[in-house]
């Protein structure tokens, strides 16, 4: 006979107030095989915790039911307590009576007797629970960036510092990222290279570090602790091992006329080439669309020059796997595609440029050596307007809805940069709001204002046209002296909003994590858990969870850095033992089970078996590995015999839940 | 036909290609031909039989005749190869050890059919020009051929064999659906008001005497344990007994075959109290159609079953509820 003790917390007033908890205790104490029933102010508090093992102890109790929160606040909270009493901590149920219930509800009658049934659901349940034994499964001590921006950067670095290998796998062909293209950083104006390219030398350095430049992840297999990665090495026609970075080559490549996208495609590079002076590793790679010998076959300079014969026309895509314990995500943003916006001319007038494209125009190593000069003409611009929020913070299709967060910052930089550099430039920023939370933001806000005279106006640029002289005409509304203005305008810098790298989406699905509307990684939790994403073992660094600046994407990396430090820290880790088993009598061996199985957990054998006829038979059989499954429950309502089941979810559980509900 | 059968039989059973076949024997009557298997060339020429009433679908008996020792000889109609072809995907027949053999398919003839025309003791059936002619104890009588032909051939889904290692007579076509109108029936029944459909099935349903012919005759139900014969599931073979259990008998086991009936028709063909079954099967391939694009159920071996795949272009499970919205 079963000893259920029932539990129902108040949750201070967070249930109490629109559940009658006194009258759900009372109703769950009639219940078959319950023998206690109480309520309590906090069940998770010690002593209500005290409660339920006293309980257990004296009633010598073979299931707990608590109604109270989600299991995913406090299941493992009492689980724990009912283990420390010496019960089975599987043999412990929740009924979600407050955000399925009191805070969903108003009305308090109908809440209680919601509360009732989700009780006796819960007991229902507990009556065919099996005590579990959670297995353990081994980590493998290394772990994967995906990313090689200043997150994944300063992520691996730590990660490496702790005595742990590291593997960084990057898509382009050097790591750097955007910090690697931005030219100053606010709030201290240090230089964005100088700060940057010591971490990639070091990271490169590091032997614990392996950089795999130039390839992508394609495939993702296993779980927290032992997830296999597939990484496609893209051809870059250069053997990495041989090339010494000299430059030789694109010095002599005769194809000069590449759009260079380091520099935003502001000047041109050569079809071979290395992306900027200080790439890590520094090795040349080939561009197969602009490269005259991969495309007609006549050519070759590059290898004829190359004095370590590093040039190999031929090389293909290699694949290679790697076990990994851990997995950090850190795929970064990038600007949105203004196509949409014409509105603005971006399309129209070389001029009107992003805020990206204005960082290469400043900096030394851009298109025009760090002079500001306009694209179109190359002369001086004289009036500049910054437009805020291009993008951002938009309730239409075209934008986002979100604020990006870097734009009123880095533009304050821009303006105070102009006005510092050339005296004689007029800088308007037109603004919805300036956002400056952050140390020592509103400070450098207020020094642009108040110290280099740049004209905040409050309100939306309407309309950019060019001008047959060359001259940008900017129509824009003053919301606080409530009048139209026209500004004639040499350029114009648009801070479009950013969003998520578009390799992010197909990434997130190999790694059966979430993501939000934007396409931003979610994190388990949005104030306990920012770096951890939902699925054990995959950590968020950067901008891939959210728009962020240098600073806080640093600090996040080195967070991300720690909670995967502290997996791999652990020689095994405790599974889950909620997963599934196949009952091999039932089995029909139809693979239904394998094809939906996201995690490869399922394997089958041929096994002999006695038959009722006294026959014996060889049939195939699914079995399902236990570390390898992580109790998703699909392959439960794929099998079409019934033979699958889920521990602690079985479907006899569920159906009697049903039945307690539907009573 | 019957004759080029027992030849390839005998001659497949002598150079040891097989050591058994499947095919059909008479029972009691000449219209009741029932799956059988033989050993021996003597065994064959005494019973082997395949005429105009072998309807049979052989497929499912080859799920434990492929795993016997041995290769079995097994004659397929093109109907029979898609039931077959299913069951190789489900690891249910070993297909190694079956040699399959096509045979042209019907129409085939439905007994009840001629019967209730107030034919009886019927000896031999011919077609002549469209005209079947039935010699019977009782003299010789006639019909119009296409009022005897079995409900499942009026709508033939193919006329190809979609798997064998070898072929007797001529390769066919694929029917399109417009061609052999077997979606009309469903089409009917989706244009129903929700009431006039409830008593539609009502009507139907409640002559259902749980006789489990259906589910023992459909190629698509053999599981080594029916959920109705498993005394855990809380639902194990029984009478019905009220509607609500007769409804839910025939709707859980079309919910069970979804995205794996191939629509061979053996479940009405072997009904005794001529249930409509397969319009519930039509109906989830129907939509099986609509939702995921034209999929068949046993056209080859390798694709993934609609309802077992998630693609990214998947039908929002929403549709169900907009479609259900009278």
């Amino acid at each position: 006979m079963q000893r259920i003790g029932v539990f129902v917390c108040h949750c201070g007033t967070n249930i109490a107030a629109t559940v009658d908890v006194k009258a759900v205790a009372e109703a769950l104490g009639h219940e078959p095989g319950v023998v206690i029933s109480r309520e309590y102010q906090y069940m998770c508090s010690e002593s209500g915790q005290n409660l339920v093992k006293d309980a257990i102890r004296e009633h010598n109790l073979t299931g707990v039911v608590i109604c109270s929160c989600s299991p995913r606040m406090h299941e493992n909270t009492f689980r724990k307590a009912a283990a420390a009493a010496g019960l089975n901590p599987y043999l412990v149920e929740i009924a979600n009576i407050r955000e399925q219930c009191s805070w969903i509800h108003k009305d308090i009658a109908s809440a209680t007797e919601k509360a009732v049934i989700l009780g006796k659901a819960a007991v229902a349940k507990v009556h065919l629970n099996a005590p579990l034994i959670a297995g353990e499964s081994p980590v493998v001590k290394r772990a994967l960036v995906i990313g090689g921006g200043i997150a994944g950067i300063q992520t691996a670095l730590d990660i490496a510092e702790a005595g742990f290998d590291v593997d960084i796998v990057e898509k382009q062909p050097t790591i750097g990222g955007k910090m690697a293209q931005i030219d100053k950083t606010f709030p201290t104006l240090d230089c964005a290279a100088c700060i940057l390219t010591p971490k990639m030398v070091e990271a490169s350095q590091n032997e614990k570090i392996h950089i795999y430049s130039f390839s992508e992840v394609t495939d993702v297999k296993g779980f927290v602790g032992n997830f296999t990665v597939t990484i496609k090495r893209k051809a870059r026609y250069v053997d990495e091992t041989k090339c010494t970075g000299c430059g030789l080559c694109t010095e002599k490549c005769p194809m000069k006329k590449v759009p260079n996208e380091f520099n935003m495609g502001l000047d041109n590079r050569t079809a071979i080439y290395i992306p900027f002076a200080q790439a890590v590793p520094k090795v040349a790679t080939i561009d197969p669309n602009y490269c005259m010998m991969m495309k007609t076959g006549k050519c070759g300079v590059c290898s004829k020059v190359c004095s370590v014969g590093a040039i190999d026309y031929k090389q293909e895509d290699k694949f290679i796997e790697e076990k990994y314990g851990a997995i950090v995500v850190a795929t970064g943003f990038n600007p949105i595609n203004l196509d949409k916006y014409d509105e603005f001319a971006y399309n129209q007038c070389a001029d009107v440029v992003t805020s990206l494209e204005l960082e290469r125009l400043m900096n030394a190593a851009g298109p025009n050596g760090g002079t500001l000069l306009r694209p179109s003409d190359k002369t001086h611009p004289h009036t500049i307007v910054f437009v805020q929020c291009v993008g951002s913070r938009c309730d239409d299709e075209k934008g986002k809805p979100y604020c990006s967060k870097i734009c009123c910052m880095y533009t304050a930089k821009h303006a105070m940069l102009i006005r510092e550099k050339y005296p004689d430039t007029e800088v308007y920023v037109f603004y919805i709001d300036v956002r400056t939370p952050g140390k020592n933001f509103d400070e450098f806000y207020r020094r642009a204002v108040e110290q280099y005279n740049v004209h905040y106006i409050k309100g939306m640029v309407g309309k950019v046209t060019p001008k047959s002289d060359g001259k940008i005409d900017v129509q824009a509304s003053d919301l606080i002296a409530n009048e139209q203005l026209h500004i004639n305008a040499d350029m114009v810098v648009l801070a479009a909003a950013i969003e998520p790298d578009k390799t992010a989406r197909p990434l997130a699905t190999m790694l059966t994590t979430q993501m939000d509307t934007n396409d931003f990684f979610t994190e388990a939790h949005p104030k306990l858990r920012p770096v951890e994403s939902a699925t054990a073992g995959i950590f968020l660094s950067g901008a891939c969870q959210g728009p962020k600046d240098i600073p806080e994407t640093v600090a996040q990396g080195s967070a991300a850095a720690a909670k995967a430090i502290g997996l791999l820290c652990k020689n095994s880790i405790t599974c889950n033992p909620c997963v599934a088993h196949s009952n091999e009598l039932m089995c029909n061996g139809c693979s239904a089970c394998e094809k939906v199985c996201p995690y490869g957990a399922i394997t089958y054998q041929d096994k002999e078996f006695r038959m009722p006829d006294r026959t014996t038979a060889i049939r195939r059989v699914a079995s399902v590995n236990p570390a390898v499954c992580q109790g998703c429950g699909a392959c439960t309502v794929a099998c079409p015999s019934g033979a699958m089941d889920l521990n602690g979810f079985s479907n006899s559980q569920i159906m009697a839940e049903v039945d307690a509900i539907c009573k | 036909m019957q004759e080029a059968m027992i030849n390839k039989a005998k001659q497949l059973l002598a150079d040891g290609t097989v050591n058994r076949v499947m095919g059909w024997k008479r029972g009691e009557f000449v219209y009741d031909i029932t799956p059988a298997v033989f050993e021996t060339a003597e065994e064959i020429d005494a019973d082997f039989v395949c005429d105009d009433f072998t309807a049979a679908n052989v497929s499912k008996y080859l799920v434990k005749e492929s795993r016997k020792e041995g290769k079995i000889l097994a004659f397929l109609k093109p109907c029979d190869t898609y039931s077959f072809n299913q069951l190789v995907k489900e690891h249910r027949i070993v297909r190694e050890n079956v040699y399959v053999v096509g045979i042209p398919g019907g129409p085939k003839l439905d007994a009840e059919k001629i019967k209730a025309k107030g034919i009886t003791g019927i000896l031999c059936v011919k077609n002549e020009n469209g005209t079947l002619k039935i010699d019977t104890l009782y003299g010789e009588e006639t019909m119009p051929y296409y009022e005897a032909i079995l409900g499942k051939c009026e709508t033939c889904k193919s006329r190809k064999h979609v798997v064998y290692d070898e072929l007797i007579g001529e390769e066919g076509e694929v029917i399109t659906a417009e061609d052999s109108g077997r979606f009309d029936m469903v089409e009917k029944l989706e244009n129903m008001t929700a009431q006039e459909r409830y008593d539609f099935w009502r009507e139907q349903l409640s002559k259902c005497i749980r006789c489990n012919a259906c589910r023992n005759v459909c190629p698509a139900c053999t599981c080594e344990n029916c959920v109705f014969d498993n005394p855990a599931s809380g639902i194990s073979n029984k009478a019905a007994a009220d509607s609500f259990e007769e409804n839910m008998f025939h709707i859980i086991r079309a919910f069970h075959v979804a995205g794996r009936c191939t629509d061979c028709g053996e479940c009405s063909r072997v009904c005794p109290q001529n249930i409509p079954l397969h319009l519930l099967n039509r109906k989830f391939i129907k939509d099986i159609n609509a939702f995921y694009g034209e999929y068949q159920a046993g056209e080859d071996t390798t694709s993934r079953a609609p309802l077992n795949n998630y693609d990214k272009d998947d039908c929002e499970p929403s549709i169900v509820h907009e479609r259900g919205v009278e």
